[in-house]
């Protein structure tokens, strides 16, 4: 089976999606001559032409308000923003507008619109740079959020994110796009809403997202050689979420670790675990434990970011908390 | 042009006078909640400005849209059952008065967040270029609005990419309480946005259907052939205040008094009979005619009922595609 980057992979994704259906439009800043300032819009401009593959002036609110007017008018647009951290300038668009507009018009309007958008800290990029802003988009109704952890999710996920009828929000982990894993030739998109069991085991569930799944993965090796077995469960899609899948891991397994790259209020972990204490409660032996980031903006300094965010150890100690031990 | 259609502009004017007028007294009975801001004066800028549109072009606005989805050939029926919050307004109830939308007729919102629809339109502007269609679209918004971000991105990309919008800012003088020359550092709309983002303007009546008819003529003419869009500033006034909880008191008597003499529905009246010489009884006859189509609305709107709760989670999201 070969081998592709989480970039390689979502930029296979784009241009499959874009031969196969011409309403599909993609625009943002940089993203067509210079491919990309994460270069995951190689190629397509060459490909596609500039009708189809377009730069943007800085102008977020508009590059979101132009693609929801784009799908009002019959197009499939897949904008980009930059990261993450610029789409708070575009916060109007994609929550008062992108969101609501079908609900409000009574369902005259479909927004077939996914926004691309990098994400995640821990390259010393500073406070402005380093968001996890997954929460504000889980939070809001109309949204569809998405968040794949391996090259494999980033292509099904998006594909099914760019022919799915709804806003999607679609983050990707700046910390995985070089990270290689197989890719099946011939992939089904994946559905939304249904998460992945990456890891099986008996002793404790481990819930994540994005670059957390593999901070939970390499926990669950460090607990195995301590004789516990972790399942981890990769949530794929963060609105909607596998709220039966959790709860049917922790029914088996009685102890749950989520983790989370955000900070802790209101957020992801907090919901997943609210609701695993709704679904399964009489199946819980402890407590549920979540593992955030820390509840403060980045910090530029190396090390300082570091202890800012989770890693293995963190989530081997929540673990470990929740067995007791 | 023809008698039958001026007498037609003088219908869509009298009917957008007249629904606003019964929409206020309706809302003092408490028929309506949130707010409610009435067009009431402008006719002549959404009856000019839409004159020459085609079916299929689209229009899209602020929250002061009923006179948009009345002008455009929207049914006045559904739009009062739409501010009464029913189940059979143009919106099911869940919009409301700002939040009007209507596809059969292109009428594309109502939108509250001032600003807020402009990169919808540049939006649009592009789904008919890259389709290669004959469309055209008009947006209507404030002078409050070219003060905001988003304005100002909508209408250079619009440019940049030469889409097919025409930009109509309704220069009321005032949003909400706040006057122009207190707002804005340039005080011509038209030179803000017009020059600043390389486009052709005009500054136009928006009180004279003629002039508002003429020059969006021809805007619609240039974004029709691909030449770009064109900016229009309207001066006109609104006879009432920002909405009907504002009793406009920032504004002095006599600039209200100036305004009305200028009111743009006595105005093509004379203009008709001057032309044209038409008795008072064709108008009158129109005039019945609004006003039972509006009566009709009203009785409508109050025969119906809202959504049940249990439906209050429809069209949050639509069904998976494929």
């Amino acid at each position: 089976m070969p081998k592709l980057s989480y970039r390689e992979a979502i930029n296979q994704a784009l241009a499959e999606e874009m031969r196969r259906d011409d309403k599909v439009v993609l625009f943002g800043e940089d993203v067509a001559l210079y491919e990309g300032s994460f270069k995951v819009t190689k190629g397509l401009l060459k490909e596609f032409g500039a009708d189809r593959v377009f730069d943007t002036p800085i102008s977020e609110a508009a590059i979101v308000g132009m693609a929801t007017g784009a799908a009002m008018g019959g197009l499939r647009p897949v904008p980009e923003l930059m990261t993450v951290n610029f789409a708070y300038v575009a916060m109007d668009q994609i929550l008062n507008h992108l969101a609501l507009m079908r609900y409000m018009f009574g369902g005259q309007v479909t927004l077939p619109v996914t926004i691309r958008m990098p994400g995640g800290g821990g390259h010393q990029l500073g406070s402005q740079h380093s968001h996890s802003a997954e929460p504000i988009f889980v939070h809001t109704p109309g949204l569809i959020v998405v968040y794949p952890a391996t090259p494999a999710d980033a292509k099904a996920l998006l594909i099914a994110s760019i022919r799915d009828d709804n806003p999607v929000v679609f983050l990707e982990h700046e910390g995985l796009y070089n990270f290689e894993d197989e890719v099946p030739d011939d992939l089904e998109p994946a559905p939304l809403g249904q998460a992945a069991v990456v890891r099986e085991g008996a002793d404790v569930s481990i819930i994540g997202y994005g670059a957390m799944t593999h901070v939970a993965l390499e926990a669950a090796e460090t607990l195995a050689a301590e004789g516990v077995a972790a399942e981890v469960i990769d949530l794929r899609t963060l609105r909607p979420w596998d709220k039966q899948a959790v709860a049917a891991s922790v029914s088996e397994t009685h102890r749950a670790v989520v983790v989370e790259e955000c900070p802790p209020a209101c957020g992801i972990a907090a919901e997943v675990a609210t609701n695993i204490y709704e679904m399964a409660f009489d199946a819980l032996d402890a407590p549920i434990e979540r593992v955030s980031g820390a509840d403060c903006p980045l910090p530029y300094a190396r090390e300082l970011e570091q202890a800012c965010i989770p890693h293995a150890p963190d989530v081997v100690q929540a673990a470990l908390k929740a067995l007791g031990r | 042009m023809r008698k039958d259609e001026l007498m037609e502009v003088y219908r869509q004017m009298r009917l957008a006078r007249v629904f606003e007028t019964r929409v206020a007294e309706q809302y003092m009975k408490g028929r309506m909640g949130g707010f409610c801001h009435l067009y009431t004066g402008e006719e002549a800028v959404a009856v000019g400005a839409m004159w020459h549109l085609r079916p299929e072009d689209y229009v899209i606005g602020s929250y002061r849209d009923h006179a948009y989805y009345v002008i455009r050939g929207g049914d006045p029926k559904k739009c009062m059952a739409e501010l009464f919050g029913h189940a059979d307004g143009c919106c099911k109830g869940k919009g409301g008065s700002m939040h009007l939308f209507d596809w059969d007729v292109n009428f594309l919102g109502g939108y509250a967040i001032v600003g807020g629809m402009c990169p919808l339109a540049t939006g649009l502007g592009h789904a008919i270029q890259y389709q290669e269609q004959d469309r055209v679209v008009l947006c209507f918004f404030g002078d409050g609005a070219t003060n905001q971000g988003v304005y100002h991105e909508a209408l250079n990309m619009a440019s940049l990419y030469k889409l097919p919008v025409i930009w109509v800012c309704e220069n009321n003088r005032y949003a909400i309480g706040t006057s122009v020359p207190r707002s804005s550092a340039q005080e011509s709309m038209a030179r803000k946005a017009g020059k600043a983002y390389d486009m052709p303007t005009a500054v136009v009546d928006g009180m004279d259907f003629f002039k508002m008819q003429s020059v969006v003529e021809r805007a619609i003419a240039r974004a029709r052939v691909g030449k770009g869009p064109t900016f229009i500033e309207a001066k006109c006034y609104r006879y009432r205040g920002h909405s009907m909880s504002d009793p406009a008191t920032y504004r002095d008597k006599a600039e209200v008094k100036f305004w009305q003499e200028r009111d743009p529905i006595p105005r093509i009246k004379a203009a008709i009979q001057h032309d044209f010489d038409v008795p008072d009884d064709e108008f009158k006859a129109i005039d019945r005619q609004v006003t039972d189509t509006v009566k009709e609305a009203v009785a409508f709107a109050e025969a119906g009922h809202e959504l049940p709760p249990e439906r209050r989670m429809d069209d949050v999201y639509a069904d998976r595609h494929e």
